[in-house]
């Protein structure tokens, strides 16, 4: 081992700790909490340099106050700021002054945003006047294009920012330049631009957009320009959006805004903070916030590319509105300069201080006994989101009815749909009643296909669901969903079109402000008012959450207050209703509220007392940035320590060398700030430490060689600055793979090694990423083969599911406690006991990676996976310190959680990460009826650090209808949402009792609901298997799950590998799962342009599903199969010559070779859809699946066969004979 | 020979009528929020054993001295406290594992077991008052 290392120095410390050791100095940890204040006091005394107006003191004071105290913001962070503002990430706007922004803004100052980025950090000093000029200018376009685009002349008022990042996983979120801690921070991007990118119709509409008083040709051309420059000079998008309303209230007017996001640069964060006319450039203390409307996409295409029409469309001139706004603004004004924090609630805040943090349950105690029915119809406006048209509307204020330029289609609709909820009060606030609906945009999810059949008919409510009908199984119109199905006599139960959630049946106003599917669903999408009612259906109650998604727009609100309920810490959201203007009234435990005076004012109208437009009650996910009463300690740096096996087995397998690659590679990508720091260690029998402290000239290595006591060789340099020290960890990188080359050592000594990682972390917390090759053999937590080869393929009884030892879960909770993480990358060729190892991430909120019979030259597509997977998990956001609560309207309660993380409270999860592939379920009981209320919610509440050291709250919420009959439960069953959570609960239910319990629970599960239902269509002659249409899949998908890694017997396999499909059925949010459970088959030598999308400019086919059989093959066609991480391509062999001559590039089927992981680019038409198709593909999920070609007679086809799930096999049913089983068992 | 031997019952049972108080405080501590799952379970588990020891010890001495009757009454009681700690998984941290007592309502089972407990040692309390005046007015 010795002749390794040569750039290495090492030193081998035996010595115990004690004063052989190496002195011991405890580095100042979080280094330069505390530091900044001045700065930020700077920072405010600058923004109130207004131009007189306002009274600087208050502000100041201010300021300070809400920097100081407890927690003083770590001082990287302004560090962090004037760097980021050269990258020209951030911008800050402000209200310039009132009357010229509009039109007037010439277009060469928005390239002087970008250096008012840089000002604003930089200088406390400089003098206002220059902001103004910087600020004005850019400030006016249009906004929200979406709703532009409905002609809603009444939407966005309010600026809105693009991120680019959204697309992408790798980014984080944006944090608002630390100087100024008012700005406005998101990320997003308009969804409709990712619809236009797909289909040709939108930008037609956006431009037909017909707004009553829409710009001339010039200003928009203007606003192309400005924004062509933002974008050359950024790379990002600026634009923002003056008040398109019409004359009279448009406060907004004033609004100038400018946006920038960088779209290059992950940290990429966009800054708006609007100010009010009077205020200039000091944003209004307490409130204010934008919103960003628009759909997310998970396709989306890049940011960058933003249809320019939607910008510059809707801006409307009209100086009448400047007046009213301008006094508008002074009152707003007056209102903040004169007390500086008046807000009752804030204090109130500030003294029940973080009780996500603390974890202490305020549950709900209080409940006005009388269920007042929620007006909802008041609160409408703005759409979430995720809809396809995302529109931030809100609708003017003003008393006198908005001249729609299209009859607001609204009241008899709503009405229509309205179940029996939504009344309206009588002595709501004329500006209450007489909110225009805006558009209807369906809940669907997002998703190109989404897009293609949203049109964007919004008057005829009739056509959008007939839309919705047509896009989705068991949406809303009952007789669809309901529809008796005979199983046994329906041929093709499996649709062609992907199978979309349902939407709840709600009414409009609500359906669309309710929270996406992609990050919020449960299995019923009506709720049973009773435990009984549930019973009776037989059907599993539960929430399947993905609430760290990349989204590709999301509102973030900064606000001194954020406005929750006192009794029961519930967020404001969409659902509450407003009793009036100074009151509201809580949707989870009925508590009335009064509504804090910031509140009452609206940064994005820039008016006075709605707050039922702010954008926390116009969009259901939200996120705020968090004052200090939310942190038990300064913000965490970002930490990452990679912990890597360097045994003999490991380096035999070479993943040293992709792992460094990938690290090097990726190493400016890291999410973090300037405080971001990084360590490294290795392990074989010994442990071995880096010192990559700052000043060395080589790396060097410090090794323990005493397992069973391990200690720190030294207190400092192990865990370093990451750009402090680049060049000594590139240097390392760049040696560890030949390192230990010649090594000889086959032993682990895993345990010791996380031991020590976990003493490294626990003063700041962090990323712990493990790389392990084989069973662990020395020291601590050292495990035994427990599996049996022969008991494979066994059908009786599969043991050690369960962890042999509580090594690792006592690790795990102990790294929780110090909000470390412990992700766990497992790359072995033999037994390596999976099920003790994953406990040390199941439990630590970490993720688990595994890559059998890994290779990095004898296996180049496991090698090809771990390296496009590390790309991803290196450069996806990360929230750090995170928590996340889940709230239900009082009668409901959670019961049982699965994914991972540990359960520290009741309801409160303990996240030390969160990343945006984590999901999790939550079971439900209904424990007491819910007969006087008519809809439910939901709201989940995360709570982390994000890279930038930011404290921010992510809120989603969802609302669903209560329903009273047997039918109306099964009208709204969310089949994939059901089938999800019940693999859920069968992974628990193999662990705790067996897995044959597990799969006979599966099967009661489907005969139970499917008899259940039978009794009430009594009817029907049982003649065959009757199912609601809404169900028809369960048996399928249920079957499929009997197949599957995890819960399959008969078929060999390997305990690590049916372990891990237990752990990504435990932590795969709904969308992978279900890729995992039921793979889609699509054939691919046929492809037509026919129903294509259009995705950045590409054309991607969309062939029909097949059904999973092998009667679906033939020997003339070549088969795509997605499994989610897998993609295979089966190729027939009387497959078209054409076909494999102009997709494949081989002369004929003979001489394509056995093992193909890539299709080439060819210059053919059918080469560039069949690969357009696939990109497609790989983009909608995080990590790149590995492509494997199956030839017809090739061994590898077991593989690809294992998936038709509907095919009978020697151990399991066919998908028939499945449901004959069924049918049997109901009938018995 | 007898009183002693209730006297020792009577000190015993009075013993695992405090666990059970303490038991039932701290999971509904838990229940509330007060502590944590960590170290509520931590805390219980140190006394499982004891709990189980202080149980059988009853349990064998009223089969040696011949009282079938309260041995037969305790004898489920005992099992059951055998059979928990027995059947622990390999993994868990103990009869009250922290990462699953939230799960599938096992705090409710717990807190309704540490009652029918307190209630059972509050019955066995009585009798073995009563055996030990009868048995101190026989002597």
């Amino acid at each position: 081992m010795e002749e390794q290392g040569s750039c290495i120095e090492r030193k081998l410390l035996r010595a115990k700790r004690g004063p052989g050791g190496p002195a011991q100095s405890q580095m100042q940890v979080p280094s330069g909490y505390g530091l900044h204040h001045q700065n930020y006091i700077a920072a405010s005394g600058h923004y109130s340099q207004g131009p007189g107006k306002m009274a600087a003191s208050p502000l100041d004071g201010q300021c300070s106050d809400y920097y100081s105290g407890l927690y003083t913001p770590p001082a990287q962070k302004v560090a962090a700021s004037s760097t980021a503002s050269h990258e020209g990430a951030q911008q800050v706007y402000s209200g310039g002054p009132p009357a010229p922004p509009l039109l007037g803004a010439p277009p060469g100052l928005v390239p002087g945003a970008s250096s008012t980025a840089s000002l604003m950090h930089t200088s406390a000093s400089q003098p206002y006047p220059s902001f103004v000029n910087y600020y004005s200018s850019p400030a006016v376009y249009t906004a929200n294009s979406s709703a532009a685009s409905q002609g809603f002349p009444a939407t966005c008022h309010y600026s809105v920012s693009t991120v680019s990042n959204a697309v992408h996983p790798s980014v984080c979120y944006s944090s608002p330049p630390p100087g100024d801690p008012y700005t406005r921070v998101f990320t997003s991007q308009n969804a409709l631009v990712a619809g236009s990118g797909r289909e040709g119709s939108f930008p037609g509409q956006n431009a037909a957009l017909s707004h009553p008083s829409a710009l001339g040709p010039l200003p928009s051309q203007q606003h192309q320009q400005q924004q062509q420059q933002t974008l050359s000079g950024f790379n990002t998008l600026s634009w923002s959006v003056p008040g398109l309303p019409p004359a009279q209230d448009n406060l907004l007017r004033n609004h100038a805004g400018s946006v920038a996001s960088a779209s290059n640069s992950p940290a990429g964060p966009v800054a708006v903070s609007p100010a009010g006319p009077g205020m200039q450039n000091v944003p209004p203390p307490r409130p204010v916030s934008t919103v960003l409307p628009g759909a997310p996409s998970a396709r989306g295409p890049p940011a960058g590319k933003y249809p320019q029409e939607s910008a510059a469309l809707g801006t409307q001139p009209s100086e009448l509105t400047l007046q009213k706004g301008m006094q508008y603004g002074d009152y707003v004004n007056n209102q903040a300069s004169s007390a500086p924090t008046p807000l009752s609630s804030t204090s109130d805040d500030e003294e029940e201080e973080e009780d996500e943090e603390a974890g202490v349950d305020s549950s709900s105690t209080t409940s006005s006994a009388s269920p007042v029915p929620n007006s909802y119809d008041a609160l409408e406006g703005g759409s979430y989101a995720d809809m396809h048209s995302s529109s931030a509307s809100s609708p003017a204020p003003d008393p006198a009815p908005d001249p729609d330029p299209v009859p607001a289609p609204t009241a008899p609709q709503s009405v229509r749909m309205a179940k029996p909820f939504g009344h309206g009060y009588p002595t709501l606030q004329p500006g209450y009643q007489n909110a225009a609906a805006p558009l209807t945009s369906g809940v669907q999810p997002s998703g190109p296909v989404a897009f293609q059949q949203y049109p964007q008919q919004y008057p005829g409510v009739n056509q959008l669901s007939s839309s919705l009908g047509g896009l989705s199984l068991q949406s809303s119109p009952q007789p669809e969903s309901l529809r008796p199905v005979n199983l046994t006599q329906e041929k093709d139960v499996l649709p062609t079109t992907p199978v979309w959630a349902p939407v709840p049946n709600l009414n409009m106003d609500l359906k669309k402000l309710n929270c996406s599917p992609d990050s919020f669903r449960c299995t019923l999408t009506n709720i049973p008012q009773t435990q009984a009612l549930l019973n009776k259906a037989k059907l599993p109650l539960g929430l399947l959450l993905h609430p760290f998604r990349d989204l590709t727009q999301l509102p973030v609100i900064t606000s001194n207050t954020i406005v929750r309920c006192r009794s029961c810490r519930t967020y404001i959201n969409p659902f509450v209703s407003f009793i009036d203007q100074r009151r509201w009234k809580c949707n989870l435990c009925y508590r009335v509220n009064d509504v804090p005076e910031e509140f009452m004012y609206n940064p994005l109208t820039r008016s006075y007392g709605e707050p039922h437009k702010r954008p926390e009650v116009q969009n259901s996910t939200v996120e705020f940035i968090a004052s200090s009463d939310y942190m038990l300690r300064p913000p965490q740096p970002a930490v990452y320590l990679f912990v890597l096996d360097v045994s003999h087995n490991a380096v035999e397998a070479g993943y040293l060398t992709v792992l460094c690659q990938s690290l090097l590679e990726n190493l400016d990508k890291l999410p973090g700030d300037s405080r971001t720091r990084i360590g490294f260690m290795t392990f074989d029998s010994t442990i071995h430490f880096y010192s990559l402290q700052e000043g060395l000239s080589q790396p060097q290595m410090l090794i323990v060689s005493d397992i069973d006591d391990v200690f720190l060789p030294t207190p400092d340099g192990l865990l370093v600055n990451l750009y402090e020290s680049k060049e000594l960890i590139k240097v390392l990188l760049n040696a560890l793979p030949n390192m230990f080359t010649n090594t000889r050592e086959t032993h682990s000594a895993l345990g010791p090694a996380l031991q020590a990682a976990f003493k490294l972390m626990s003063p700041t917390g962090g990323r712990v990423s493990v790389f392990q090759t084989q069973l662990p053999s020395l020291g601590a937590g050292l495990l035994q083969s427990r599996e049996d080869p022969n008991q494979r393929s066994s059908t009786k009884v599969v043991q050690h599911l369960g962890p042999a030892t509580d090594f690792y879960k006592k690790l795990a909770l102990d790294c929780s406690g110090q909000q470390t993480a412990v992700d766990l990358f497992l790359l072995s060729s033999q037994y390596s006991d999976l099920a003790s190892l994953a406990c040390m991430s199941k439990y630590s909120a970490g993720c688990i990676y595994y890559y059998p019979s890994f290779h990095c030259t004898h296996n180049p597509s496991q090698a090809e996976k771990l390296q496009k997977d590390l790309k991803r998990y290196l450069t996806r956001k990360i929230g750090f310190e995170a928590v996340m609560r889940i709230r239900c309207t009082k009668g409901l309660s959670m019961h049982t959680f699965h994914g991972n993380f540990f359960v520290r409270s009741t309801d409160l999860l303990s996240l030390a990460n969160i990343n945006p592939d984590a999901g999790f379920a939550v079971q439900l009981s209904i424990e007491e009826n819910l007969t006087d209320t008519s809809l439910v919610c939901f709201q989940t509440a995360l709570l982390y650090t994000s890279s930038k050291g930011e404290r921010r709250i992510r809120v989603h919420t969802l609302c669903l209808p209560v329903v009273s009959s047997l039918a109306d439960v099964y009208a709204g069953v969310d089949v994939q949402a059901a089938v999800c959570l019940l693999a859920n609960m069968a992974v628990d239910r193999s662990v705790s009792s067996s897995l044959s319990d597990a799969r006979d629970a599966l099967v009661n599960a489907v005969v139970d609901s499917l008899s259940a239902y039978g009794s009430t269509v009594s009817n029907f002659q049982h003649s065959g298997l009757i199912a609601p249409a809404s169900l028809k899949l369960f048996p399928l998908y249920v079957l499929a799950l009997l197949k599957q890694k995890a819960f399959r017997t008969g078929t060999s396999t390997r305990l690590d590998d049916r372990v891990y499909a237990m752990c990504q059925i435990k932590s795969q949010p709904l969308v992978h799962l279900m890729k995992m459970i039921h793979p889609n088959l699509y054939r691919i030598d046929r492809l037509t342009d026919e129903g294509a999308v259009h995705v950045n400019d590409r054309v991607v086919p969309q062939p029909p599903l097949l059904k999973l059989s092998a009667e679906k093959l033939t020997r003339e066609g070549a088969f795509l199969m997605d499994c989610g991480s897998v993609f295979y391509i089966w190729i027939g062999n009387g497959c078209d010559s054409h076909f494999i001559e102009d997709v494949l590039g081989y002369p004929n089927f003979a001489s394509v070779p056995q093992k193909m992981t890539h299709l080439p680019e060819l210059d053919t038409l059918s080469s560039e859809r069949t690969r357009s198709f696939l990109t497609w593909l790989r983009d909608s999920r995080p990590l790149s699946p590995v492509l494997h070609l199956v030839k017809d007679e090739s061994p590898a086809k077991t593989e690809f066969f294992q998936h038709l799930v509907e095919d009978r096999t020697e151990a399991a049913f066919s998908y028939y004979e499945f449901l004959v089983h069924v049918q049997q068992q109901i009938c018995k | 020979m007898e009183a002693v031997v209730f006297i020792f019952s009577l000190l015993d049972c009075c013993a695992l009528i405090f666990l059970s108080v303490y038991f039932i405080i701290t999971l509904s501590d838990l229940e509330c929020d007060y502590i944590n799952a960590r170290s509520c379970c931590s805390k219980l588990n140190k006394w499982v054993i004891p709990e189980m020891i202080g149980h059988s010890v009853v349990s064998v001495l009223m089969l040696v001295s011949l009282h079938w009757f309260i041995f037969l009454l305790n004898l489920p009681v005992a099992t059951w406290n055998i059979y928990r700690f027995i059947m622990v998984p390999s993994g868990n941290m103990g009869v009250f594992d922290p990462t699953e007592i939230h799960n599938r309502g096992q705090l409710k089972s717990h807190m309704k077991e540490a009652m029918i407990k307190l209630g059972f040692h509050l019955l066995c309390f009585f009798m073995y008052l009563y055996s030990m005046i009868l048995a101190l007015i026989n002597d």
